[in-house]
């Protein structure tokens, strides 16, 4: 943890950023500066880029043109300044390892040998991070027997595990119910309050996210916006975005984005590498 | 039946060189084949460990006709069957026919060899089969220093070789070179399966190289404590098989596969009883 990086200077920044594959050009001109403690929501149809902004901040994709910096410096693959949380996908359920392991590999699973020599601090360490999402309980139990919410509190663990500066989630509510889909929400939100880790999270479940979240990034079709959620999520501004009549209404405490999914959604791009 | 529990005759065979050999053979070839285990089921690599031990037969095979050491020619012909995977079969969905193809064409050259080879049809057999006269102590060493280099290989490698194996996505983003430990770890796959060649035969390496594996992940999901059971497994299935199989003079791979299963049974069992037991 460098002092550089806690001044109050973007800890991710995209200057001129343009992705594209082929003619499709998935955003262009994108400059986003995400600052330490900060709560990015990623929003927008599919096919609209958001796994692909993931894969150019964790180095494993390069920009078609612009620059990317995670805490001042390039982004390449293996920073360990990034925890990173996978879109959920279900885990095997033979698959013999315990969550306590998977948190583990987060800590040091990219290091070369067995790993004997720093066994107690890294234990110390998986503790405080299972302690910290509330995971200790069915932390020894094989992690393809455990709840889609649970799986997803250990893969908040193994990302923070190492004390990322910046934390990257990626559709990490899917396949799970509205108090999980809180709940995994929450955890994040309060890890970027307490610790001031910048958070980019890609989710199509806006409604846990909104009332938490400090800006968005709203990417449909090639086009975007960034701003604080009262400002993008209105009729006006997502009609623009997706060139056609889209509703905004909020109906209680919930946000129903109406006739989006119609307009630019559709456009599918193969987003594997 | 009494000739499988003849002492006399199996302490008295414990005394030819021939039978210490083929003991130490697979002593050494239960603790790699155990150490590898594990990753091989979280892998889901049965398959290729079956074609890859097909390609060691064809191997030993020619080695048998040109008059070359067996086991050199089984590691020959399991590395080549390793890297042809690895380099074949890069995309999941088509592994499977690769592996196919590979092993069937392995295995019609293999014949093809033996069918050539003028020399005694017992040797033949031993390649399929397994038999425990085929060790000499030429082939002692090549397996002793293949099996060290397999096992600090792996040591060096298996923290990311796990990372990447349950956990492919993050362990990429992590910066782990899953591209460059795949293959790599078919390799070793492939030598320690040439080692099996010899003692338990091509067609039943598996019991040795998953099913070990596949019994200790039934129990627990430790993957420190699956790797020693696997050892501890293996050795008995290897080591217990040559035993019992010396008085009766039975194919040493009959009794290996069969203690190898009889313990995936007794751990299948074991997990079924606990998953009935409600939790605390």
């Amino acid at each position: 943890m460098s002092t550089e990086t806690r001044d109050g200077r973007p800890l991710v920044r995209l200057r001129s950023a343009r992705l594209a594959y082929g003619p499709r050009v998935l955003w262009d001109g994108l400059d986003l500066d995400v600052a330490p403690g900060e709560f990015l929501a990623v929003l927008g149809p599919n096919g609209s880029g958001k796994t692909s902004l993931m894969r150019v901040l964790l180095g494993l994709r390069p920009l078609s043109s612009g620059t990317v910096e995670i805490g001042g410096e390039a982004a390449h693959r293996g920073s360990r300044r990034i925890g990173y949380v996978p879109q959920q996908r279900a885990v095997d359920p033979t698959l013999a390892v315990r969550g306590r392991d998977l948190v583990g590999l987060g800590w040091d699973g990219h290091h070369w040998g067995l790993g004997l020599r720093g066994r107690a601090e890294r234990r110390r360490r998986v503790d405080a991070a299972l302690a910290a999402v509330g995971a200790t309980r069915y932390a020894d139990r094989p992690v393809g027997l455990l709840s889609g919410g649970e799986q997803q509190r250990l893969r908040v663990a193994q990302a923070l595990v190492a004390d990322p500066d910046v934390l990257l989630c990626d559709e990490p509510l899917l396949s799970l119910d509205l108090a999980h889909q809180r709940m995994v929400s929450e955890l994040v939100a309060r890890r970027a309050r307490e610790h001031g880790t910048a958070v980019l999270f890609v989710t199509h479940e806006i409604n846990p996210v909104l009332p938490l979240v400090d800006r968005v990034l709203y990417l449909v079709n090639g086009r975007f916006r960034i701003g604080p959620p009262d400002e993008v999520m209105t009729s006006a501004t997502l009609s623009e975005l997706y060139g056609t009549p889209v509703q905004v209404v909020r109906v209680g405490d919930r946000v129903v984005v109406a006739g989006a999914e119609n307009g630019g959604g559709q456009h599918h791009v193969e987003e594997t590498p | 039946m009494s000739r499988f529990l003849d002492l006399s005759t199996t302490l008295d065979l414990l005394g030819y060189d021939f039978v210490q050999h083929a003991l130490l053979a697979a002593a050494v070839l239960g603790l790699v084949s155990g150490a590898l285990a594990p990753l091989v089921v979280a892998r889901q690599m049965s398959f290729a460990v079956h074609g890859t031990a097909e390609l060691a037969f064809t191997g030993g095979a020619a080695a048998l006709l040109l008059g070359w050491s067996v086991g050199a020619g089984a590691l020959a012909g399991a590395v080549v069957a390793a890297l042809l995977l690895g380099l074949l079969g890069q995309r999941d969905g088509e592994r499977d026919s690769v592996i196919g193809v590979v092993l069937s064409s392995g295995l019609g050259l293999g014949v093809l060899l033996l069918w050539l080879y003028p020399g005694r049809a017992a040797n033949k057999f031993s390649l399929l089969v397994g038999q425990i006269v085929g060790v000499d102590s030429t082939d002692l060493a090549l397996l002793a220093g293949s099996a060290l280099v397999v096992l600090v290989v792996l040591a060096v490698i298996y923290r990311p070789l796990l990372f990447s194996s349950v956990d492919p996505a993050v362990a990429v983003a992590r910066g782990v070179p899953t591209r460059f430990l795949s293959p790599l770890f078919a390799v070793l796959v492939g030598v320690a399966t040439a080692l099996g060649v010899q003692t338990v035969g091509a067609l039943l390496v598996l019991a040795l190289m998953v099913t070990p594996g596949a019994a200790a992940v039934r129990v627990t999901a430790n993957p420190a404590l699956a790797t020693v059971l696997a050892v501890v497994f293996a050795e008995v299935a290897a080591v217990g098989g040559i035993l019992l199989s010396l008085a009766p003079g039975v194919p040493v791979s009959a009794f290996v596969t069969g203690i190898s299963f009889l313990i995936y049974l007794v751990c299948r069992g074991i997990a079924a009883a606990r998953a009935r037991r409600p939790r605390t």
